[in-house]
């Protein structure tokens, strides 16, 4: 298959296929090729720990936008054994209602040990999903601890999903996931600890300093629906702030460099294993080895 | 070595419920280092179908123990011929007598495993069959 020219005809064979040629890290050529045309797509990150709800939400933002007209794209990763680097993807089984839908794209991605919450190819798979013509991306990210904040570095809106009665959703709070919130959902808000939880995070709230915008809080109950429209309110409020303030362009070229580091990063690095395994430098002081071998790649200064 | 793991679809289809032997299967390759990426219960052939080609799955492997199997295989290659997408390697298990599943295999299905069919054999045929179709694909 001409990946690149099926992908122009619409095909979402091509599309799938050029995915994983950039989960192959083999994506370079196809990503030159398509960038030109990404840069339409809105996209909204869903981060929060394990089964708070984050594919459920996905499922119902999707039904949100596809009735009013929007195709849609999403990427849902979930983590790697490290052990076998085999995986089990099992959050399509929420997006069921949309798998035969040709308006709607659906893409399970195995993080691969990678670190943050996302795959190494998310950040590709979002472009390309964009630039074949969704106009959302959703970004579903693992089921996140407490330092997976990769997310915010790739949505332009990003939305921390949290559960009552979860110590979980405690912990994630307290280790500064709070940073990264544009939008927080206090999900299942029929459990009865709900609004305990909705007091908690506006406490946390109080003792953060915030300039600019100040993250929104909506109750959703993913399953029925219910909260959805309020939380696509607080989206499109979150948009239009992004859009009037100049923070949209600031946030897109915070995501490009990010991208360029990560990728000149492992080229570096890559260099940096074939110099060590070449010569193990035994016998010197780490740090005289260190310097050493910085000077020699040219890497100093 | 592929530069990257096979990816599978484990699909249940119709009104079966017994998803047990698929959850089995899913772990087995998971742990063989495939990327599994299960549909859940009730699909329809397209909806399985559709699943594969978004993936871009090397097979798919479908469980029925309803007794439905004569209906719900075929209309899964059907679905696979009609999405031009028949180099996905379509198997399949459950409860599926030997004489229904030497017709399913005329019909397309690449093999049928029963119940008591040891993990390891279906875990060797998943890597011999879509390895094959993956250099092909690359
Ligand atoms: C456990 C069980 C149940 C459990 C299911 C629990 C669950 N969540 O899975 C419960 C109690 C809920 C149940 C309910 C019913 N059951 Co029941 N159940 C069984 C039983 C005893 C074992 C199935 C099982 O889990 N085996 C263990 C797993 C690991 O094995 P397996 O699924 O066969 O998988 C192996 C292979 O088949 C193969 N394989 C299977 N799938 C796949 C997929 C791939 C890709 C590959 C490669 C291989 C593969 O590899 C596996 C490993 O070797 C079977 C009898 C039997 N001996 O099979 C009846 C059986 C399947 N049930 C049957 C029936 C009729 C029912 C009910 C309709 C009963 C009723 N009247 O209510 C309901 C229907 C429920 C529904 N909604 O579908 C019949 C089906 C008859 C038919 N095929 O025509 C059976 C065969 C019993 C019988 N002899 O009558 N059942
Ligand atoms: N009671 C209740 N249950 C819900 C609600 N939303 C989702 N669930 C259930 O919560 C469970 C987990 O939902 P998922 O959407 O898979 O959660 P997730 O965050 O994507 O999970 P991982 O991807 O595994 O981290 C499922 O059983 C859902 O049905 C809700 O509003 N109320
Ligand atoms: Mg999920």
């Amino acid at each position: 298959m001409d990946v690149l020219r099926e992908f122009e005809q619409h095909n979402p064979r091509a599309l799938a296929r050029a995915i994983s040629r950039a989960e192959a890290g083999r994506g370079g050529e196809l990503v030159r090729a398509l960038y030109a045309k990404a840069g339409r797509a809105t996209t909204v990150g869903l981060t929060g720990p394990p089964g708070v709800g984050k594919s459920t939400l996905a499922s119902a933002l999707v039904r949100d936008a596809r009735a009013r007209g929007k195709r849609v794209g999403v990427v849902s990763v979930d983590p790697s054994s490290p052990f076998s680097h085999g995986a089990l993807l099992g959050d399509r089984i929420r997006l069921a209602e949309h798998f035969t839908d040709d308006a709607v794209f659906i893409r399970s991605m195995a993080s691969r040990g990678h670190l943050g919450g996302l795959a190494g190819a998310t950040a590709d798979a979002v472009l390309l999903m964009d630039a074949f013509g969704f106009d959302l991306v959703l970004i579903e990210t693992v089921g996140v601890g407490q330092s997976e904040v990769a997310i915010a570095e790739l949505a332009q809106t990003t939305i921390v999903a949290l559960q009552p009665g979860s110590g979980d959703s405690i912990q994630v709070l307290k280790a500064g996931i709070m940073e990264i919130a544009d939008i927080f959902v206090v999900n299942k808000a029929d459990h009865p600890m709900a609004d305990q939880l909705r007091r908690e995070i506006r406490s946390m709230m109080e003792m953060q300093h915030w300039s600019g915008w100040v993250p929104e809080l909506v109750a959703t109950q993913a399953l029925e629906g219910k909260g959805i429209d309020e939380l696509v309110a607080a989206i499109e409020r979150h948009a239009l702030y992004l859009n009037e303030t100049g923070e949209l362009e600031r946030r897109r070229r915070d995501a490009f460099t990010h991208q360029v580091r990560q990728l000149a990063l492992g080229r570096m690095e890559r260099r940096l294993d074939r110099a060590l395994e070449a010569q193990p430098r035994n016998g010197l002081d780490p740090y005289e080895a260190a310097d050493r071998i910085v000077t020699e790649l040219g890497l100093d200064g | 070595m592929a530069d990257r793991p096979l990816r599978i679809v484990i699909a249940k289809a119709g009104l079966d419920g017994h998803d047990r032997g698929a959850k089995v299967i899913a772990r087995a390759l998971r742990d063989a280092g495939m990327e599994v990426i299960y549909t859940g219960l009730f699909q329809t052939p397209e909806q399985i179908v559709q699943t594969a080609i978004q993936e871009d799955a090397d097979g798919i492997g479908l469980s029925i123990l309803s007794g439905a199997h004569m209906t719900l295989f075929p209309l899964v290659v059907e679905q696979l011929r009609s999405q031009d997408a028949s180099d996905i390697v379509f198997f399949g298990g459950g409860t599926i007598p030997a004489e229904d599943a030497r017709r399913l295999k005329e019909l397309g299905v690449r093999e049928i495993f029963t119940p008591g069919a040891p993990l390891q054999e279906i875990i060797d045929f998943v890597e011999r069959e879509c390895g094959k179709r993956r250099a092909l694909a690359s």
